[in-house]
């Protein structure tokens, strides 16, 4: 089990710089995703390592989390899209000042 | 073995979500990587999770990303222009440093002998799932669905728009035509058709004026941003060389011998036999 939770960590990490490096919301959206989705495998290594299905459940919630999530997070880009003609996480920074 | 094959494909898939430019390929990208995730779910006694995995992130979630690029234009890519100085070099150090400790960390702990899912998994994966899921789960079950609906109302309230100015009518475009015409001149009727040339039946030829110039109104604004709007001038030496080759062609009637085609490659050019 030790490889998969590995890899989930590997993915994590590859979410995480992406959060970080890229400009686009959406990409930043997606590299959250793919850590959701890093720890969802976790959860399912685990739930296999220790015979119960707890884990499974989580992962099962998170997906509902991640769902929700998505929807409201692709409504709030489509709104700061509409008044500011951008996508970029830079853009929107009128608080700043 | 499953493993060996997928995961280093979820690797290079996720490392590619970093590395291209348009938003589009990363949304593919990620779809790999959801769809491998699933099979590996699969592998590991979770069914259930393995029909979830596709049905609602491949399938809703991945689409609902890929709807809205639609919306905001998919042509916008990434710019590469740094706001923070410094701030990409320091990302990838630090993600590799994190990286770099989340692997040798989890590599030196011994996790034990795998348990396995099959006394769990005995009278199916769904049953018992959904028997956990109801009984000590369901609080968490029912405050997903608070949550869902939140989100549903959130989105819609996020994406509502309310009407500012009326909705315009045919009577107020057409008044609003007769104000522009009287303003600034501009043309009553439709814009004028491209590729008015007997043949050439594309609509990437300008029309042209009475005066000889191309009328620039007549090709759309798509093709001409794109740079392939053919040049009426380029057209008339065309015109030329097809009346040569026809005055050399004399008497000769063969449809498939003549220079030019009309739309579909290959078929011959039926408007030009009313040249001769």
């Amino acid at each position: 089990m030790t490889q998969y939770v590995v890899l989930s960590a590997i993915l994590f990490t590859i979410g995480c710089v992406g959060v970080l490096t890229r400009r686009n919301a959406i990409v930043v959206f997606m590299c959250v995703e793919l850590m959701l989705n890093a720890c969802n495998l976790a959860f399912v290594a685990f739930a296999k390592q220790h015979g119960n299905l707890d884990g499974q459940i989580t992962a099962f919630f998170v997906m509902v989390v991640a769902a929700a999530e998505v929807v409201i997070g692709l409504a709030i880009i489509m709104t700061i899209f509409r008044t500011r003609r951008s996508a970029s996480v830079d853009d929107a920074s009128l608080l700043k000042y | 073995m499953t493993f060996w094959i997928l995961a280093p494909l979820m690797v290079v898939c996720a490392l590619g979500i970093l590395f291209v430019r348009k938003a589009v390929h990363a949304a593919l990208l990620l779809a790999v990587v959801m769809i491998s995730l699933a099979f590996l779910y699969a592998v590991m006694d979770a069914p259930f999770l393995f029909a979830v995995q596709i049905i609602v992130y491949t399938g809703a979630i991945l689409m609902l990303f890929l709807f809205v690029m639609m919306l905001i234009g998919v042509d916008a890519s990434d710019s590469v222009v740094e706001t923070i100085r410094g701030q990409r070099a320091m990302a990838i150090v630090l993600g590799l440093v994190f990286g770099a400790v989340l692997v040798i960390g989890i590599s030196q702990v011994t996790l034990g002998t795998v348990v396995g899912l099959e006394e769990a998994n005995a009278g199916g994966n769904v049953p018992a799932i959904a028997n956990i899921l109801f009984s000590k789960y369901v609080f968490a079950f029912e405050a997903t669905s608070a949550l869902l609906i939140t989100a549903a109302v959130g989105a819609m309230v996020l994406a509502h728009r309310e009407r500012l100015t009326p909705k315009p009518t045919q009577r107020s475009m057409a008044a609003q035509r007769m104000r522009d015409f009287a303003d600034h001149g501009k043309p009553l009727g439709p814009l004028p058709s491209p590729g008015v040339y007997a043949r050439h039946n594309a609509v990437d030829t300008p029309a042209l004026l009475p005066d000889g110039t191309a009328a620039e109104s007549s090709v759309s604004r798509v093709l001409a941003a794109r740079g392939t709007v053919r040049s009426a001038p380029a057209l008339a030496d065309d015109i030329d060389d097809v009346r040569r080759q026809l005055a050399g062609l004399e008497g000769h009637s063969d449809p498939a011998s003549m220079p030019e085609t009309s739309g579909k490659a290959g078929s011959p050019a039926n408007t030009e036999e009313d040249v001769k």
